[in-house]
């Protein structure tokens, strides 16, 4: 008996819905809105969620909640985590390679080589998990019977604009360092190219990472950033994608006295070492005097 | 005053009422929670919705400072913002009626005090009503008693209704809410039952829980104890209150609690004398979203003191 006879229907295509990645679950925007997304070239690909700033709203809720829970992990195991992450996108490989073609427009070959860098973005950051304390704190030498000594402890809910331009390794670029230290992040993934990122989350869901430590909104920048970057229970920004807005985010910002990370700054995403530099800024100091017995 | 009903016509009274479609309850208050309300509406619940709250603690660990801390709070619930209103009451275990009576006095804030052997109830009457007189002469002008629900599930409905009236009685000026604990009397239609009963017995108010049981206060049954108060004013009686406690966490279930008080009960009700939302947490997310409201920005908790 042969599998097809002739006279059978073409299989009706089985199409993915490209949805928002909120406190460990994939609803559709709050707005019930979607936006059409091409390719480099101008083919239509799919449509994403169009998220409103409701979403933005729910997301740092779901955020916050997962702070204590994954900054309290112990650093071991959160980069064991992040490995995991590297882990679920290899077995996603051909998937991101073809999103990053589409949207970059560049050869398979080239694609490959870019989602190669983005899971050893990955591994290398789960490297730096454990590392962090020894590097950014120190033992203080003061003039007294003390012990002084300085930690490295996360900012807390962290606000990431991923920067266009490259849509799969800038996104992990900048959110596998504000995650490595033990910080929650709300990411508003490209307008242009949101597809990678809706992948991306999709593999950080399987990654033994809780939900809510990233939140993945798709949409308009103008739209989504402002109230991210106005948001009184949000730590920190990063401004990487933030393009022309950056002067009116940092000015909102500031009314709640966020750490911002302006454009510009280190954002050579190529770099397979880019050491703390994306980390530190998402960092908080805290420094403890035990007295000495004798 | 208790109405005077004619011995062993209660049972008759309380099983006389209609049975409660409990489909149709929880549909209606399904479809009433989807009402949106926004801007200059919003704005007004939350304020009311403020007005409304009796700011509530009664955990084993509460300390005369939490308390004093509750009390400064009632009275000016958000410091950066003078024009946030002061809550209705506080409410507090009876112990702790002299620590925050001094606070209070004078600012017009309610104290509240659990009473009656809150939350079980299951002491004797002279102790409930000794509970009663002690919290009152330490300055409480509200009372929260609990009824003896296993009185009430076992049909034995005078003893609860002499109860409530005895502790009536105790309680002088200050208002009775009674708190049928709706989590434990299963059906909607022993919620009617006991709330009619309450009513009868000279309740002011009837208040859904203690907090201390699961499901607290829920929109369902809110609604039917909004229509027995409705009910009983429309037959002649007193125009009493009703009090959702526990459970009420976000803006979004306040504003919810207001749309049925309006549509069930009536716009005279959407007062803080005939409605109060028990609640702890659900403040500062009343104050948070009157800041956004009013900065156009999302406010973080970290913003608002913890207790």
């Amino acid at each position: 008996m042969a599998d097809r006879t002739p006279s059978a229907p073409a299989r009706v295509a089985v199409r993915r819905t490209y949805k928002l990645y909120l406190g460990g679950a994939f609803p559709r925007s709050e707005s019930g809105r979607s936006y059409p997304v091409t390719s480099s070239r101008g083919v239509h690909l799919a449509n994403a969620a169009l998220a409103s700033r409701k979403d933005v709203r729910d997301a740092v809720v779901a955020a916050r909640k997962a702070f204590p829970g994954w900054s309290g992990r112990t650093a071991c195991n959160r980069g064991q985590i992040l490995y995991r992450i590297a882990e679920m996108m290899e077995g996603r490989r051909a998937q991101f390679a073809g999103e990053v073609a589409a949207a970059q427009g560049m050869s398979e070959a080239r694609a490959q080589g870019v989602v190669s860098a983005a899971i050893d973005r990955w591994v290398y950051y789960a490297g730096w998990a454990d590392k962090l304390g020894q590097v950014l704190g120190a033992a203080n030498p003061v003039s007294g019977p003390y012990f002084n000594h300085s930690q490295p402890e996360p900012t807390g809910v962290a606000g990431i604009l991923a920067p266009a331009g490259s849509p799969l390794l800038g996104l992990v670029a900048v959110l596998a360092p504000v995650i490595t230290a033990g910080n929650t992040a709300v990411l508003v993934a490209g307008e242009r190219a949101p597809l990678p990122a809706v992948t991306l989350a999709e593999a950080l869901a399987t990654s033994d990472l809780p939900g809510g430590v990233v939140n993945v909104l798709t949409g308009r920048l103008s739209e989504l950033a402002p109230p991210l970057a106005g948001h009184a229970d949000v730590n920190a920004l990063d401004l990487a994608g933030a393009g022309e807005l950056a002067g009116e985010l940092e000015e909102l910002a500031a009314g709640t006295l966020k750490r911002v990370v302006r454009p510009g700054l280190h954002d050579d995403w190529s770099a397979a070492d880019p050491g703390v530099a994306r980390i530190r800024p998402f960092v908080e100091t805290k420094t403890v005097w035990h007295p000495m017995g004798v | 005053m208790p109405d005077t009903l004619p011995s062993g016509s209660l049972r008759a009274c309380l099983h006389g009422l209609p049975g409660v479609d409990e489909v149709g309850v929880r549909r209606r208050a399904a479809d009433l929670a989807t009402r949106s309300i926004k801007t200059t509406a919003k704005r007004q619940a939350i304020d009311l919705a403020i007005r409304m709250v009796d700011l509530t603690t009664l955990e084993g660990a509460d300390t005369p400072g939490k308390v004093r801390a509750l009390a400064a709070k009632a009275m000016r619930p958000d410091p950066a913002d003078p024009t946030a209103p002061a809550v209705a009451a506080i409410c507090v275990y009876p112990d702790m009626i002299p620590v925050a009576a001094p606070v209070l006095a004078g600012s017009g804030v309610g104290l509240a005090s659990v009473a009656t052997g809150f939350p079980a109830g299951r002491t004797s009457l002279e102790v409930k009503l000794a509970d009663t007189r002690t919290a009152v002469a330490a300055g409480a002008t509200e009372i929260d008693m609990v009824i003896d629900r296993g009185a009430f599930l076992a049909g034995d409905y005078r003893k609860v209704f002499d109860e409530i009236a005895a502790v009536k009685e105790c309680c002088g000026p200050a208002h009775l809410k009674v708190i049928l604990e709706t989590g434990e009397l299963v059906t909607y239609d022993n919620v009617r039952r006991a709330s009619w009963l309450a009513l009868h017995a000279g309740a002011d108010f009837i208040k859904t829980s203690t907090g201390k049981v699961a499901p607290a206060a829920t929109l369902p049954v809110t609604l039917v104890m909004l229509e027995a108060v409705r009910d009983y004013h429309a037959a002649g009686g007193r125009q009493a209150g009703v009090k959702p406690a526990g459970g009420i966490r976000t803006t979004k279930d306040a504003i919810r609690y207001l749309v049925l008080v309006k549509e069930v009960a009536g716009e005279s009700w959407l007062d803080p004398a005939r409605f109060r939302l028990g609640a702890s947490t659900l403040l500062n997310d009343l104050l948070m979203q009157r800041t956004k409201l009013g900065t156009g920005h999302y406010a973080g908790p970290d913003y608002y003191t913890l207790d």
